[in-house]
C-alpha cells in the first residue's frame, strides 16, 4: 500500500474511536504544553534577571576595599580607606580593557524642598559614572568633567525623589535641593530603572560630582569603590586582571600579601544568579518530559488495545494481499499520526498557557523555538518507539488465526 | 478447459507441542477454470487446512501445488501475499468487513493493497463490482447498515474486485438464513456461469447439490469425487420456498 493510503486508512481508524484517539492524544498534549510552558517560564525568568543585572551597568566592574590586617588583626571591608582617586587615575591610564571608570563614593540622609523631605542616598560620581551605571538622562544634562572635579554643588534626580519632593512626574531641573544642608542643584532627571534584583528601588538616588560629596558632606579623601565598564562582555574578565595589577602596584602590595581590595564583575553576578533559574529548568523540563514519556506510554497501551481489537481486520487485509510490512506501517502510522498531532496542539497550548503566564508575572516569557522543534521531534520519535511493538505484532500475526480470532 | 488447481500428493503436519497432527496426509486434486467445487467433510478431516494452502494462507509440507501454472508452495510470506492479492478472492462465513467503512471502501480494500491500481480505477472497479452483486443502491451504506445478505454480497463483491482466478468460500451461507443461503447461492451459480472458477467449502448437502463436483475429505484424505449429475439451481429453489409472512 502506498504512503497517501496508509495515512488514509490510518486517519479513518483514529475516526471511527475519536473520543479514545483525543484521551490517547491528551497525554502527548499535556506533555508536550508543559515541556515547553516549563522552559519558556525557566528561559523569562532567566531573561527577567539578565535583563534586571543588565540595568545596574554595561559589562560593568567594581573594586570594593577588602579585607585588611593591621598588625595580624582582621579588619573589616567597611573601615578600609585604600582606595583613591589616584587608583581611578591609575586604572584610567593603564588598563586598556576598561573603557570607563570613576570612582564612587556615597552617604545616606534625608533630602529636602520646601516643606517635603524624603530620605534618600547621594552617589559621588565622575563624569563617566552615568554611562557605567546605564543611566539615561532623560531632562538636563549630565555632571561636566569639570564640575567632578571642582566639587560643584550640582546633583541629578532619581525619578523617586523627584516624585517625592516635587511631585508625580514635575521635572525638577533648575530647582535647588538641600541634602544635609547642602544646596544642590538640579542640573537633569535620571531615566527610570525600576527594582533591582534584591528589590531594591534604584531610582531612589541622588547624583552629584564624587569630589563634592567627598569634600563638602563626608570630608573624606578615600572612597568607597571604584566603577568601570569593560570594553565588552568578553574581555571583563581581560578587564579583571588588569585592575588586579594595578592596584595590587599603586598599593604596594607584597607577592606573598592578598589583596585589600575585591573586584566583582557583572559576569559573575548573572552567573550566579542565573544558575539557580537554570537549575529550576531543568527541574520543571524534567517533569514536564516524564508526563511527556508517561504520554507516550499511553499510546503505546491503546495501540496494544487497538491490535488486539482488530486482530480479524489484521486478519482480513492479510488475506487480501496485505504484507507484513504493510500492517506494520499501518499501526505505526497511526501511532505517529497519535502522537504528532497530539504534540501540534501541545505546541499551541504551550503557547497558549505561556503567554497566559506572561500575562500574569509580566516576566519576559519567550517560547524557545529549540523547545518548539524538540517537543516536535521527541513526540514523533514517541511515536515510533511506542508504536513499534503493538504494529510489530500486528505484522507478525499469523492470518488463518487471526481470522478465526473471537 | 485448464487446470487453475493442481496438487499433487500434497501433505500438511503441524507440531502442536510434542504432538504431529496429520492434518492432510498426501492429496491429488485438480480444479479446471469454470468448476464450482464443494468440499465437503466433517470438521477435523482437513477441509480448512485444505482451503488454506488452496488460498496460500499457509504452505504445505510436503507436496505440490501450481496455482493458475505458478508453483505457489515454496513462495516467501510476501509473495504469497502477492498472489492473494492478484489470483485469489475471499469470502468469510462471517464476512469481515471492516466496521464503520462504507460498502465501497470495504470492496476497494484489496486493490489499495496493488500499487499498480489507482485511485479512479480502484473506484470503478469496486462500483463494478457491488453491481454485479446487486448493490449499486447500497455503496455508501455502512456493515451495520446492511443485513447479512447483503454483507455477504459485499464480501463477495470483494473477493471479485481484484478478478482472482478462484474464488474460495469458506461455509459462505453458514451465517444466513435458508432462502438468504439460496439467494448467496444464486449469485455464486450466476458467477459461475460467467465463468468464474469457485471453491467452497459446506457441510450443507442441499448447498453442495448447487455446484458442479462435490469433494470429500475424511482424516486428511479425499474419501469421495462426485460430478453433481442432478445440478440444483438456487434461483428455483427459493421459488419453492413457503412465501415469507410479513
Amino acid at each position: 500500500m502506498n504512503l497517501g493510503n496508509l495515512i488514509k486508512v490510518a486517519i479513518n481508524a483514529l475516526k471511527r474511536n475519536k473520543m479514545r484517539s483525543f484521551l490517547t492524544m491528551l497525554g502527548i498534549i499535556i506533555g508536550v504544553a508543559s515541556v515547553i510552558t516549563m522552559l519558556a517560564i525557566g528561559q523569562g525568568s532567566r531573561k527577567s534577571i539578565q535583563d534586571q543585572i543588565a540595568s545596574m551597568g554595561s559589562n560593568m566592574l567594581f573594586v570594593m576595599p577588602g579585607n585588611m590586617r593591621m598588625g595580624g588583626v582582621q579588619q573589616g571591608s567597611s573601615g578600609s580607606q585604600r582606595l583613591t582617586v589616584g587608583d581611578v587615575n591609575a586604572v584610567r591610564t593603564e588598563c586598556d580593557a576598561v573603557i570607563a571608570v570613576s570612582p564612587e563614593v556615597r552617604s545616606s540622609g534625608q533630602a529636602v524642598y520646601g516643606n517635603s523631605n524624603w530620605p534618600t542616598t547621594i552617589y559621588g560620581g565622575g563624569e563617566e559614572y552615568l554611562e557605567i551605571k546605564s543611566w539615561k538622562v532623560v531632562s538636563g544634562r549630565n555632571i561636566t568633567d569639570s564640575e567632578a572635579k571642582g566639587s560643584a554643588k550640582v546633583c541629578l534626580v532619581g525619578r523617586t525623589v523627584a516624585d517625592e519632593l516635587f511631585g508625580e512626574g514635575v521635572d525638577p531641573t533648575g530647582e535647588t535641593v538641600r541634602f544635609k544642608n547642602i544646596p544642590f542643584k538640579i542640573i537633569g532627571v535620571l531615566g527610570e530603572k525600576g527594582q533591582n534584583s534584591f528589590g531594591q528601588d534604584q531610582d531612589d538616588v541622588l547624583i552629584a560630582p564624587y569630589t563634592t560629596v567627598q569634600k563638602r558632606i563626608l570630608a573624606q579623601t578615600h572612597i568607597q569603590s571604584i566603577q568601570m565598564s569593560a570594553r565588552s562582555a568578553e574581555e571583563s574578565a581581560l578587564a579583571q586582571t588588569q585592575v588586579e595589577e594595578v592596584l595590587r602596584r599603586t598599593h604596594k602590595l607584597r607577592e606573598d600579601e592578598d589583596n585589600d581590595f575585591m573586584i566583582r564583575t557583572q559576569e559573575e553576578l548573572s552567573t550566579t544568579m542565573t544558575s539557580v533559574t537554570e537549575i529550576l529548568t531543568i527541574l520543571l523540563g524534567a517533569i514536564a518530559g516524564i508526563s511527556l514519556l508517561v504520554g507516550g506510554i499511553g499510546i503505546m497501551n491503546i495501540m496494544y488495545v487497538s491490535v488486539t481489537e482488530r486482530t480479524r481486520e489484521i486478519g482480513l487485509r492479510m488475506s487480501i494481499g496485505g504484507r507484513g510490512v504493510d500492517i506494520l506501517l499501518q499501526f505505526l502510522i497511526e501511532s505517529i499520526l497519535l502522537s504528532v498531532f497530539g504534540g501540534l496542539i501541545g505546541i499551541l497550548l504551550g503557547f497558549g498557557a505561556s503567554a497566559i503566564v506572561e500575562a500574569l508575572t509580566s516576566w519576559p516569557i519567550s517560547v524557545m523555538w529549540g523547545s518548539v522543534i524538540l517537543a516536535f521531534a521527541v513526540c514523533t520519535v514517541i511515536g515510533v518507539f511506542f508504536g513499534w511493538y503493538p504494529a510489530r505484532r500486528a505484522s507478525s500475526l499469523d492470518p488463518i488465526d487471526a481470522l478465526r480470532f473471537e | 478447459m485448464k487446470a487453475i488447481i493442481d496438487i499433487k500428493s500434497l501433505k500438511k503436519d503441524y507440531h502442536v507441542g510434542e504432538v504431529t497432527v496429520h492434518a492432510l496426509r498426501g492429496v491429488d486434486l485438480e480444479i479446471r477454470q469454470g468448476e464450482f467445487v464443494a468440499i465437503m467433510g466433517a470438521s477435523g478431516s482437513g477441509k480448512s487446512t485444505m482451503l488454506n494452502i488452496i488460498g496460500c494462507l499457509d504452505r504445505p509440507t510436503e507436496g505440490t501445488y501450481l496455482l493458475d501454472g505458478v508453483d505457489v508452495a515454496s513462495m516467501s510470506k510476501n509473495e504469497s501475499a502477492m498472489i492473494r492479492n492478484l489470483k485469489i478472492g475471499f469470502v468469510f462465513q462471517s464476512y469481515n468487513l471492516l466496521s464503520r467503512t462504507s460498502a465501497l471502501e470495504n470492496v476497494e480494500l484489496p486493490l489499495m493493497y496493488n500499487p499498480i491500481i489507482k485511485a479512479r480505477e480502484r473506484r470503478e472497479r469496486a462500483i463494478a463490482a457491488l453491481e454485479a452483486v446487486g448493490l449499486a443502491d447500497r455503496m455508501g451504506h455502512m456493515p451495520n447498515q446492511l443485513s447479512g445478505g447483503q454483507q455477504q454480497r459485499v464480501a463477495i463483491a470483494r473477493s471479485l474486485v481484484n478478478d482472482p482466478v478462484v474464488i474460495l468460500a469458506d461455509e459462505a451461507t453458514g451465517n444466513l438464513d435458508t432462502r438468504t443461503s439460496y439467494e448467496i447461492m444464486a449469485l455464486f451459480q450466476e458467477l459461475n456461469l460467467k465463468g468464474k472458477t469457485i471453491v467452497f467449502v459446506t457441510h450443507e448437502p442441499d448447498i453442495a447439490r448447487c455446484m458442479t463436483r462435490s469433494v470429500v475429505f475424511r482424516d486428511g484424505h479425499i474419501i469421495r469425487e462426485d460430478e453433481i449429475s442432478n445440478r440444483l439451481y438456487a434461483a428455483e429453489m427459493i421459488k419453492a420456498l413457503p412465501v415469507e409472512e410479513e
